[in-house]
């Protein structure tokens, strides 16, 4: 019921996505790219989206825990470190550079285009070389890339 | 372009409704990076939830195609090398910061996490700068 639930989730945020633009990345450039024939649309995407969470989210936290988890489990980390900084840096350039973030290329899956595919393999080629990288490094006190370890 | 307000903010809606129901359900925060990410690490032993929620993005996806198909109607005009790279630039990037455009940009700042804020103006403001310097450099996408 739980994984059911979570599924559906994943269905309607795919929903949301698409009905918003976000699954277009020509409209995601035309967002971006500011001096050109702006797009400004998506900004009320962010906008819809993080009201509703935040209207919604004080209510379901007030509950001792979650209808089919044991607790809730959310970040904790507030500090503004060289790695939140340089990787949104480095996401935003990605993001811009086609027009794709993650939720958006996974939805467009069932395109089968062979961008997409394309995307999607080197996104997860990404986030897997990191998670390698950094849980190696993260062990290492001695580790070169202070950029990394430092969290 | 044409300029749509009703959509994007009835979409934005639906999105933040989604990522309320995986608290509610699942006490996570829904950022797409972040379950994806860690997935794949395969270090987890939490896969199965974020396979359920991997499948009902791809699920919601075939749904769309068949309801509304002019959402899914892709004009990529990006070369394969620029998709390779910005594929690459998204999975580290986005594992490195934490976050992407959900897990920072409606999460973190529906929940006025001051470094979710932060990370929203540092990818908004290098997603401009990409797309920008593309624009003006190449006159349209490379």
């Amino acid at each position: 019921m739980g994984l059911l639930m979570i599924f559906l989730s994943g269905v309607l945020f795919a929903l949301g996505l698409g009905i918003s633009g976000m699954t277009q990345p020509e409209k995601v450039v035309s967002f971006l790219n500011v001096v050109g024939d702006w797009d400004p649309s998506l900004i009320f995407v962010m906008l819809g989206a993080s009201m509703t969470y935040l209207t919604g989210y004080v209510f379901i936290l007030k509950r001792s825990k979650p209808a089919f988890a044991r607790s809730f489990t959310l970040p904790t980390s507030r500090d503004i470190d060289r790695p939140l900084v340089f990787g949104s840096l480095l996401f935003g350039l990605g993001w811009g550079l086609v027009g794709f973030c993650p939720g958006p290329a996974l939805v467009a899956l069932v395109t089968g285009y062979d961008s997409v595919l394309i995307f999607l393999l080197a996104m997860g080629f990404g986030m897997y070389s990191f998670e390698v990288l950094d849980s190696r490094l993260k062990g290492d006190p001695d580790g070169g890339a202070g950029l990394i370890i430092k969290r | 372009m044409e300029f749509t307000l009703i959509k994007p903010l009835f979409g934005g809606f639906l999105l933040g409704l989604a990522a309320l129901s995986l608290l509610f359900f699942n006490g996570r925060v829904a950022g797409v990076s972040g379950i994806l990410g860690g997935f794949l690490s395969f270090k987890k032993r939490d896969t199965l939830w974020r396979f359920a929620f991997l499948t009902g993005l791809v699920a919601g996806g075939v749904l769309l195609l068949a309801t509304c198909p002019e959402t899914l109607d892709l004009n990529l005009k990006s070369s394969p090398p620029a998709v390779m790279l910005a594929g690459l630039l998204v999975g580290i990037g986005s594992r490195m910061g934490s976050g992407c455009t959900s897990g920072h940009g409606i999460c973190g700042i529906g929940r006025l996490s001051q470094r979710s804020m932060i990370a929203a103006v540092i990818f908004l403001s290098s997603g401009i700068a990409a797309a920008v310097s593309i624009d003006l450099v190449f006159g349209g996408l490379i």
